[in-house]
């Protein structure tokens, strides 16, 4: 128990060394003058601004509303749910396309004929490229966002769950067919779970690369969101705002990516092979 | 003498013939004659490539004859059926799913009612000795283990035909042993036929009433060897090694051929 404890807390200093050892030479040449403040503040500046941009407004009145909401009022907490939403929207749009598609193609070698050269044509065209399309078709605010958000999941989401369809081992589905399965049987307990490890990776992938192109997509079409407040703050010149959403864009993804792992750990815990992170 | 009853599975003429990936016709099975009674014990015996393994996938349903009549059950094999239960040399086992709904895959697809299922299923891993595993996935089992869910597996569809793709090649010589045992003290309980796919000579002579030695390519019917010792069968006996010897001189004659082919070919 106690080497246990030991090597645990030999893991975790060797983690958090290197951050540590970073964040204290650049505080450290920060205060002593080494860096100008408005290319690259400290993080003691950043992180005041990022409490200043989770913080509430303007002081609690009990006259406004319940004492919840005011807490709640910050102008993070409202970018961050801005750009969440649009991600899920946009993932659930264009994830559950890619998903159904996949498996049409993955099951039926006719549809798969007839989509995949329009499928290869398309997929190496990054989302970023359809911004002037997206905002010609769909104008400024969410549904251009939307729009390139889905593309985002599309096509990973699609790909691997082709994959995972296609190479389905044929062992599994002899020895369904002589157990006697067939028809949905077969697709929902046999095709699915076998092609699951393929899919899960799709998802995390596709939802990665929404989560890029929110950011994007809320810099050019939009007047909320993290990815506007950062760009908004580079019109002031407030370099530790922007910091500061940086570091929210980046835990707010960290968080996703690893609940998307434990789910998928959680769905793959009879897989013989579990991808770590 | 009553009238002979009606063999459980009937090949008269049985050929198959594929095509290779460079367009060559290869003649797997040639002229196959076979009726193996309801009850019995058949082993298919030869080297690799005698299409010993393409005769069981065809009576299986998974891959038609080309040419002559293929009857189980009394029908003609025109499809893959739960009457004729398939165990894998792969296990084939679904990694996704438990033990215990491995075992329940069967039943449920058949509609069975959730009462019947479990106690079939609790039934199962009782006579294989699984139930401590019922709620493990397959990755968590031994080869072994595995081949016993695989047996559960089928059991569980009641099907008076077993057919058996080498299905303890991959397994440690006295795990198979106890498996092999496992299989002779189901056939016993339950009046299976079974068809079991073997290259091992002593396999094959310790469990089957017969022995059908397969030619390499073509394959035909080389040999059908009866064994007629009591079991459990002495290993060591003279009788026993009186058969193993006939035995390894017919299979090392086409397993000569064989490897003359291969050396061709390479």
């Amino acid at each position: 128990m106690t080497s246990g404890g030991g090597a645990a807390a030999k893991r975790l200093t060797q983690a958090l060394l290197v951050p540590v050892a970073v964040l204290a030479l650049w505080e450290g040449l920060s205060r002593a003058g080494f860096i100008n403040p408005l290319i690259l503040p400290s993080p003691t500046n950043v992180a005041l601004r990022w409490w200043g941009y989770l913080s509430p407004l303007k002081p609690y009145d009990a006259a406004e509303g319940p004492y919840l909401t005011w807490l709640v009022s910050g102008e993070l907490l409202h970018d961050a749910a801005a750009s969440l939403t649009r991600v899920f929207v946009g993932f659930l749009l264009g994830g559950g396309l890619g998903l159904g598609l996949g498996l049409l193609m993955g099951v039926s070698n006719t549809v798969y004929r007839l989509m995949n050269p329009l499928v290869q044509i398309l997929r190496p065209i990054p989302p970023i490229a359809y911004i002037p399309l997206a905002i010609l078709w769909f104008g400024l605010g969410n549904p251009p966002a939307f729009f390139l958000i889905s593309l985002g999941a599309f096509f990973p989401i699609l790909l691997n769950t082709i994959a995972g369809v296609r190479n389905v081992d044929a062992i599994y589905v002899r020895a369904a067919r002589n157990l006697g399965a067939g028809g949905l049987v077969m697709f929902r307990r046999v095709i699915l779970p076998a092609a699951a490890p393929h899919i899960l990776t799709g998802i995390r992938v596709g939802y990665g690369v929404s989560f890029i192109v929110v950011i994007v997509a809320e810099m050019i079409a939009v007047n909320s969101g993290l990815g506007y407040r950062i760009l908004e703050a580079r019109e002031f010149f407030w370099p530790d705002k922007i910091l500061a959403g940086m570091i929210t864009i980046g835990v707010i993804g960290l968080g996703i990516d690893t609940a998307l792992n434990r789910l998928s750990s959680h769905l793959l815990r009879w897989h013989r092979s579990l991808e770590s992170s | 003498m009553s009238a002979p009853a009606s063999p459980q599975i009937l090949a008269e003429g049985v050929d198959k013939t594929f095509r290779s990936p460079d367009g060559q016709e290869v003649v797997a099975l040639h002229g196959i004659d076979l009726a193996v009674t309801a009850g019995e014990f058949v082993c298919l015996l030869g080297p690799s490539g005698c299409g010993k393994s393409t005769l069981l996938n065809a009576i299986a349903g998974f891959s038609l004859p080309t040419a002559g009549t293929l009857l189980a059950n009394g029908r003609p094999v025109t499809e893959p059926g739960p009457d004729r239960a398939m165990v894998f040399q792969e296990y084939a086992l679904f990694p996704w799913m438990t033990v215990a709904k491995n075992i329940a895959f069967g039943l449920e697809i058949r509609g069975e009612a959730r009462e019947t299922i479990d106690r079939k299923v609790t039934e199962l891993l009782d006579l294989l000795t699984l139930t401590e595993f019922a709620n493990r996935f397959p990755k968590d089992l031994s080869g072994g283990m595995r081949q016993r869910v695989a047996i559960a597996r089928v059991l569980a569809l009641d099907a008076p035909i077993l057919l058996m793709d080498e299905p303890f090649g991959a397994l440690d010589a006295l795990t198979r042993r106890n498996l092999q045992d496992e299989v002779l003290r189901i056939w016993t309980e339950f009046g299976k036929t079974i068809l079991f796919v073997t290259h091992g000579i002593e396999e094959s002579i310790y469990l089957a009433d017969r022995v059908v030695v397969m030619t390499y390519r073509p394959g035909t019917v080389k040999a059908i060897v009866p064994v007629t010792l009591p079991r459990p069968r002495d290993t060591a006996s003279p009788e026993f090694n009186a058969l193993k010897r006939r035995l390894t001189a017919l299979v090392m004659e086409e397993q000569r051929r064989h490897e003359e082919d291969e050396a061709r070919t390479r």
